[in-house]
C-alpha cells in the first residue's frame, strides 16, 4: 500500500475545513503532552517511535479503518519509518513533511477585509504556534506587523501582489517567537518600528513607535495610529488601522488577555494592564475589529481560518473584562500556564544580544505561544 | 565511567540513534553497559525515554561540545 507525504499547508486546510483526520504522533510523551497538532475534527494516538522498533502489530487495532491516518514526529525521519511499517502491513498512511518543525513554521495568509480608501488587510496565521501577524497594503505599499521569523511567506506574497514593503512593526518585544522585523527591514530597506519602552536594551537601531505619530501606508490612504497600551510589556502598543481595525498585540485576545510576567515584572505591570483594558480600551468605539497577535485554541479560528472579534462583543464576553481589582490581580499573576519555551533566550535574541544559528532558532520556537493568562 | 561497548551515532538523524542503540543493546548481556555518542538534539530526551520504557538504567548522561554521551546499563 502507498505512503503519501503531506505538507503543513495540507494539514492546515483539513483542520479549517473540519475534515476528519487521525494523527499517530510518534514523538515522546513529554513532547506530545506539551504541544501537538490540534483541531476540532482531529483524533490523536501517541506512541513513541522507539516503542515500535520491533513492529507495529500491537497498535493496528487502535487505528481507524475509515479515517485518514497521518504519522507525525519532530522532524520527519521517525514518521517515515513508522509509515513504512504500517504500509507493509497493508495500510494507507501519510506522514507530515518536515514534522512538527515545519508545522511550527507554516504561515497561512487570509484576507480580513478591504480598507476605506483602497487596499486591504491580511492576517498571516501561524497555526502551529498560534501567532498572528498582519500585512496592510495600499497604493502598492505594504506594512508588516509582528512578523514571524520566517519572512519568505511575506516576501512571496508581496512579489505576487506587486507590493513594496515599506514598514515592519513590532507591537512589543516578543517573548514567544523570534521577530522577523529586523531581517525584513534589512532585506527590503523598510523602516523597522519598535516601542521605545521595550527597547531600552536593544543592540540595534530602530525607529520609535510612539503614540501621536501616525504612520501612513500608501501616499495618503491608510492611517496607522499607535496607542500606548502597557501591561504585557511596558512598551506594548496597540495599532488602530484605518479607524477600523484594532491590532491589540499581546494585550487583548479573543478568548483571553495578555500575561504581564514574561519580562519578570508581573507585579509592576498588573496596574498598567488593568488600566489599558479597563480605561484606554473602554474609550475606543465598540465597533472596531480586534485583531490580536495570538490565539490559544483552534476553536478561535473562524470559517476561513481567521481570528478576529468585534471590540464591543469582547467587552461583553471576554472574562478578562469582568474582574474586580483583586480578582484581576489574581488572574494575571497566579496559576499562569508555563512560560513559552526558551522565552528568555527569545527576548535576548529579539534585543539583538544573542544571535543563535538557524537550527537553534527553530528549537527555541518549538511549542505553543503561551502569551495569554489561560491556555 | 567504564563501558562494555561504544556506539558512535554521531551525525545520525532520528530515528537512527535509537535504532542502532537498540540493535547494540540486543547483543549485550544483562548488566553490561553501552556507551552511546549522538549529536541529534532529539536523542537527548528520546534515548532517556527509550531507556526507561525498556527497563534499562541510564547511569549517566552528559554533553560535551555538542556531543551527547549516554551510559546505559542493560536490564
Amino acid at each position: 500500500m502507498g505512503i503519501q507525504k503531506w505538507t503543513a499547508a495540507q494539514v492546515a486546510s483539513r483542520i479549517i475545513q473540519k475534515n476528519k483526520l487521525f494523527i499517530l504522533d510518534v514523538r515522546n510523551e513529554d513532547a506530545f503532552q506539551d504541544w501537538k497538532i490540534e483541531g476540532a475534527t482531529i483524533q490523536h494516538l501517541n506512541i513513541p517511535y522507539f516503542e515500535l522498533l520491533d513492529g507495529v502489530d500491537e497498535i493496528l487495532e487502535q487505528l481507524p479503518k475509515d479515517t485518514e491516518i497521518l504519522v507525525v514526529c519532530a522532524k520527519e525521519g521517525s514518521s517515515v519509518m513508522v509509515a513504512e511499517m504500517l504500509s507493509e502491513d497493508g495500510l494507507d498512511v501519510s506522514y507530515l513533511e518536515g514534522g512538527m518543525k515545519s508545522w511550527s513554521e507554516y504561515l497561512r495568509p487570509v484576507k480580513i477585509g478591504n480598507l476605506n480608501n483602497g487596499g486591504a488587510i491580511y492576517q498571516f496565521v501561524r497555526i502551529g504556534k498560534g501567532c498572528l501577524s498582519y500585512l496592510i497594503e495600499s497604493d502598492g505599499e505594504a506594512m508588516i506587523v509582528d512578523p514571524a521569523r520566517m519572512i519568505e511567506p511575506y516576501e512571496s506574497f508581496v512579489l505576487e501582489k506587486g507590493l513594496v514593503i515599506k514598514y515592519a512593526v513590532d507591537t512589543h518585544l516578543h517573548a514567544d517567537h523570534i521577530s522577523g522585523g529586523r531581517l525584513l527591514a534589512e532585506k527590503t530597506g523598510s523602516t523597522y518600528f519598535l516601542p521605545p519602552k521595550d527597547a531600552d536594551d536593544v543592540a540595534f537601531s530602530y525607529t520609535p513607535l510612539e503614540e501621536g505619530k501616525t504612520i501612513t501606508v500608501g501616499s495618503t490612504s491608510v492611517s496607522v495610529k499607535p496607542i500606548h497600551s502597557p501591561g504585557h510589556t511596558s512598551g506594548s502598543t496597540t495599532l488602530l488601522i484605518d479607524n477600523t481595525y484594532l491590532l491589540t498585540g499581546d494585550i487583548l485576545f479573543v478568548k483571553s488577555i495578555g500575561r504581564p510576567d514574561l519580562a519578570g515584572k508581573a507585579e509592576d505591570w498588573v496596574g498598567d494592564l488593568r488600566n489599558t483594558l479597563y480605561h484606554n480600551y473602554r474609550e475606543l468605539p465598540d465597533n472596531l475589529i480586534v485583531l490580536p497577535a495570538h490565539y490559544s485554541n483552534v476553536s478561535e479560528l473562524g470559517d476561513r481560518g481567521e481570528v478576529k472579534a468585534v471590540l464591543g462583543d469582547l467587552f461583553e464576553k471576554n472574562d478578562g473584562f469582568h474582574l474586580n481589582e483583586l480578582e484581576f490581580r489574581k488572574a494575571v499573576t497566579e496559576n499562569l500556564p508555563p512560560q513559552p519555551n526558551a522565552y528568555q533566550e527569545i527576548r535576548k535574541t529579539n534585543m539583538g544580544k544573542l544571535s543563535p544559528d538557524q537550527e537553534a532558532q527553530q528549537e527555541m520556537e518549538i511549542g505553543p505561544n503561551r502569551c495569554a493568562i489561560q491556555d | 565511567m567504564k563501558s562494555d561497548q561504544l556506539l558512535d551515532a554521531k551525525g545520525l538523524a532520528c530515528p537512527m540513534p535509537i535504532v542502532r542503540t537498540k540493535k547494540a543493546m540486543d547483543k549485550l548481556e544483562s548488566g553490561q553497559v553501552l556507551e552511546v555518542h549522538a549529536t541529534d538534539k532529539g536523542a537527548k530526551s528520546d534515548l532517556s525515554a527509550w531507556t526507561k520504557a525498556g527497563g534499562h538504567t541510564l547511569l549517566e548522561m552528559n554533553e560535551d561540545n555538542g556531543v551527547f554521551v549516554f551510559f546505559i546499563q542493560k536490564k
